[in-house]
């Protein structure tokens, strides 16, 4: 490839709606317009019947500019220039031509499912640009379209080098057919001139210079501010405040109830919303308030309560089970046996933008502005709480301060409604940074016990892992927890002659919600440091050991499991990651004295990864010194972006596992801040080797399975420096561990 | 209230102001300067950055009326042209990921190579050890602050 592609802008202006859009396509002097449907990820029932057949669309304007439409989120994960590069590809479009616009109402950005999923439909409808271009020249030229080929924006007629511009052409491609997306031909992989190459980020320049517009960021005349007082006590109540003391603070505006929202957990409770001239007298005024809580019924939860809970949870009566056996794999005869519990507490998403949304409702409609990852869901609960119809409803998706599961379903949607059902003029609500750690969705409590037996060959003959945890899905209704808590520990790749892989829900009233690689950020860890148990035992190196047993699954294929649908991992491939990676960090090269290497693999759905963590254990302190990870995401799209998702991966999931932890006491949240909830930060970062392998499968998800590795390379690593092992989260050296 | 006069990124700005408001709020809601970003209210993030007559200041911890009569620079500010060779770097190494704190961090470097040229490590990790990075990105933001100085990094 001679040229470089410069990065286009991104629109960061005012958005224009999908339906402004399309009449303007219509009106836009010819463009060419391709619609196609993005997937959004864990659709809300109720959004699937009034959808638009397309929710992503390609205009390819007569002067060649070219928008593409998403649908998606932009949260920092890359998406808004990994997915252009997919059309550019495929299209042979310049890709410096093409501009990314975030379609209002999107409809749905989670899972690291965003190029997976999107990879086949955005390649179908770029060959179908890239052959109506071809056909259109072949019909001006009056030659047969098999003796045209395109590139860079342009069609080219092979034998006599003729050459017409996608722009020139625009006019007479939108007055043919567009072939049928599912036959077009698809270029071949191998011709590939961009995919797989380092892009920057179409975003970062505006995010350097505070120009990058964050749902906090938007400013509308004459708009105003507002907060909302919200229970520190799980499903608690107001019992009284004084509202004529915050009205008295300079600046404020109102203050009055708002109905809590009846889909929450928390029901027949109210909070308090003071709206001001600036976000500083709007909590001034909550300040004043002097509100008085009523505990809820939960008034006696406690870390404490949790924790029993949850362990009499691992002996509760199952409510579900995969197995690949008849028999009880905890009393089948075994040479050496061990048992070990691994404990997981809540953690925060602590985003660094706070939540918040921009509302302005008047004249019977509705626009909104607000960083989330489901913009329809938003526009669902307008139109629902506001009474409108939906085409009155608009949600402009902006830019969002980080995004890790937390901003699907924001309960600040809720209460910006309420309060827009009294406002009539712009306001913005915003969550104070004790709010966000109070109110969050937290990634569940969880515990794993884990037995296992090994035979005189330290081949395994027995696995059982009980899991125990506070459901997400099953927070309203614990029957209605799936197994989709078990991710991570299902795809337990080593065989075991009997398996047995069960869980039992555990009831609490705080409220629970995706965190980044939930649940495989929690289940993987167990699996990989009891493995690393079960190598111990067996006095065999954990790489060798991992490596001999899934040799013997190359040899002879594990039975199946049941109410396991997914895949297990290749053992070869999980065998050329793990012998990468201890390759790369000269794994058996000593380290020297308090120092340790672990290592861990995993493979998910669509991702193979295997890393290796160096610590050292001194005088009481652990630092990690080095990670080395290797991932093979399948056809890469963009290198740089998948290095950069896997790098942030690994130090967000550092941060759980060294630092993080919510705890209850009488029924309150204890963390409010940043004192009592810290994060990683700069002087805890070790140094990261990343490398990327490209295996010939088709894109995978790449922004939550590195976070699932460094938990259980840091556990190995510390056990290999002191001999301690450590099995309660976050690791604390001085944790007295069974 | 009180009327005071503010020396923002070298240009005088007259604001009616409570004054024990944090400059963090005059900037965002009084003057719609939203680059400076709000992320805990209490000093211990990083995200408000801004430089007070040269010095890395939380502006969520800076009654407004301290700021008087003091030069204050914020990230729409800080390159009078163009971009900071910070930001520069920023870019060429392509460290953000969501964005938010960024602001906050370049600040907190700009003021960093301003008075050690040549920062080493532990001057970084002394340095940048207040401002969060939730998506992580500070093995970026490190090369990063290598390159702005100026130094290969490996």
């Amino acid at each position: 490839m001679s040229t470089k592609p410069s990065p286009a802008p991104v629109k960061s202006g005012p958005p224009i709606s999908r339906r402004a859009f399309l009449v303007s396509s219509a009106a836009a002097g010819g463009a060419l317009v391709v619609g196609l449907t993005l997937r959004g990820r864990l659709h809300h029932p109720s959004s699937d019947a009034s959808r638009d057949p397309y929710n992503a669309w390609i205009r390819i304007d007569p002067d060649g500019k070219t928008q593409l439409v998403l649908n998606k989120s932009e949260m920092g994960q890359g998406i808004f220039t990994a997915l252009p590069m997919i059309l550019a590809e495929e299209a042979e479009i310049d890709f410096s031509q093409i501009t990314v616009i975030q379609a209002d109402n999107a409809d749905g950005t989670g899972g690291s499912s965003s190029v997976n999923e999107s990879y086949k439909p955005l390649r179908q409808a770029g060959a179908q640009i890239r052959e109506t271009m071809i056909a259109a020249a072949a019909r001006r030229w009056h030659v047969p379209a098999t003796e045209c080929h395109a590139h860079n924006s342009q069609v080219i007629h092979t034998p006599s080098g003729r050459n017409l511009s996608y722009a020139a052409l625009v006019t007479d491609a939108r007055r043919l057919p567009l072939p049928d997306p599912n036959t077009v031909p698809l270029k071949d992989p191998k011709d590939f001139t961009l995919l797989g190459r380092s892009i920057p980020h179409l975003d970062i320049p505006d995010k350097v210079k505070g120009a990058a517009r964050f749902g906090l960021d938007v400013r509308l005349p004459g708009m105003v501010f507002a907060v909302v007082a919200q229970c520190p006590y799980l499903r608690g109540d107001v019992l009284r405040y004084d509202g004529a003391k915050a009205k008295a603070v300079p600046g404020v505006l109102d203050v009055f109830d708002i109905p809590i929202d009846p889909n929450s957990a928390n029901k027949n409770t109210r909070e308090v919303a003071v709206v001001a001239t600036n976000t500083w007298a709007a909590i001034q005024g909550r300040n004043a308030l002097a509100i008085e809580w009523r505990p809820g019924q939960y008034h006696d939860e406690s870390t404490e309560s949790l924790t029993a809970k949850i362990r009499a949870g691992l002996d509760a009566p199952e409510y579900w089970n995969s197995t690949n056996t008849t028999l009880n794999p905890d009393t089948v005869p075994a040479a050496k046996r061990i048992e070990s519990v691994y404990e997981f507490p809540f953690l925060a998403h602590a985003t660094m933008e706070p939540m918040n949304i921009t509302v302005n409702h008047q004249g019977g409609r509705c626009e909104i502005w607000s960083p989330t990852q489901s913009g329809e869901y938003t526009q669902e609960r307008a139109v629902k709480i506001l009474g409108l119809d939906k085409r009155d409803v608009t949600v402009h998706v902006t830019f969002m301060g980080g995004g890790f599961g937390r901003r699907w379903e924001q309960p600040s949607d809720h209460q910006a409604l309420q309060i827009a059902r009294r406002m009539q003029r712009p306001f913005q609500l915003v969550w104070t940074r004790e709010d966000d750690f109070t109110h969050d969705a937290y990634r569940p409590v969880c515990m794993h016990r884990l037995r296992a037996g090994l035979d005189h060959q330290g081949n395994i003959v027995a696995w059982t892992d009980r899991i125990a945890d506070t459901s997400i899905i099953g927070q309203h209704d614990p029957k209605q927890a799936q197994s989709y808590e078990l991710d991570g520990a299902l795809e337990q790749p080593y065989p075991a002659q009997h398996l047995r892989i069960s869980y039992a829900p555990v009831e609490s009233g705080v409220t629970r919600g995706s965190w980044r690689g939930v649940p495989i950020s929690i289940n993987v860890l167990a699996v990989e440091c009891f493995i690393d148990e079960l190598a111990h035992l067996a006095g065999e190196d954990p790489y060798l050991f991992r490596r001999r047993l899934l040799q013997n699954a190359v040899a002879h294929p594990p039975a199946p499991r049941s109410n396991f649908d997914g895949k297990l991992a290749d053992p070869a491939r999980a065998i050329d990651m793990l012998d990468l990676v201890t390759e790369t960090a000269n794994w058996g090269k000593p380290l020297g004295p308090n120092r340790g290497r672990g290592i861990s693999f995993f493979y998910s759905k669509t991702t193979y990864l295997a890393q290796v963590a160096e610590v050292t254990v001194k005088d009481g302190n652990l630092r990690v010194d080095r990670v080395i990870t290797v991932v093979d995401p399948g056809r890469v799209i963009n290198r740089n972006g998948i290095r950069a998702q896997i790098e942030g991966a690994v130090l967000m999931g550092l941060s759980a596992a060294l630092k993080e932890r919510i705890t209850v006491k009488n029924g309150m949240i204890q963390q409010q801040n940043f004192n009592s909830y810290d994060l990683l930060r700069m002087p805890d970062a070790p140094h990261l080797e990343t490398y990327v392998v490209e295996g010939g499968r088709p894109p995978g998800g790449i922004g939550e399975p590195p976070l699932a590795l460094i938990g259980p390379s840091v556990g190995n690593a510390i056990f290999a420096a002191t001999g301690k092992r450590l099995r309660k989260l976050p690791f604390q050296l001085d944790e007295v561990s069974s | 209230m009180a009327r005071l006069t503010l020396e923002i990124n070298s240009r005088q700005q007259i604001v009616d102001a409570d004054p024990e408001m944090p400059l963090l709020w005059v900037l965002r809601d009084l003057l719609n300067m939203t680059g400076t970003k709000y992320g805990c209210g209490i000093g211990l993030c990083g995200a408000c950055t801004v430089h007070i007559d040269g010095i890395a200041t939380r502006s969520c911890q800076t009654p407004v009326a301290t700021a008087a009569n003091k030069q204050i620079t914020t990230i729409e500010g800080l390159a009078a042209n163009g971009l900071h060779p910070v930001q520069e770097a920023w870019i060429a190494e392509q460290v953000p990921q969501c964005g938010y704190c960024q602001p906050g961090q370049i600040m907190s470097v700009a003021a960093l190579l301003a008075q050690k040229p040549r920062p080493n490590d532990a001057d970084i990790d002394e340095a940048m050890a207040g401002n969060i990075c939730r998506c992580a990105t500070y093995f970026r933001i490190r090369s990063a602050i290598h390159r702005a100085a100026g130094e290969a990094h490996l």
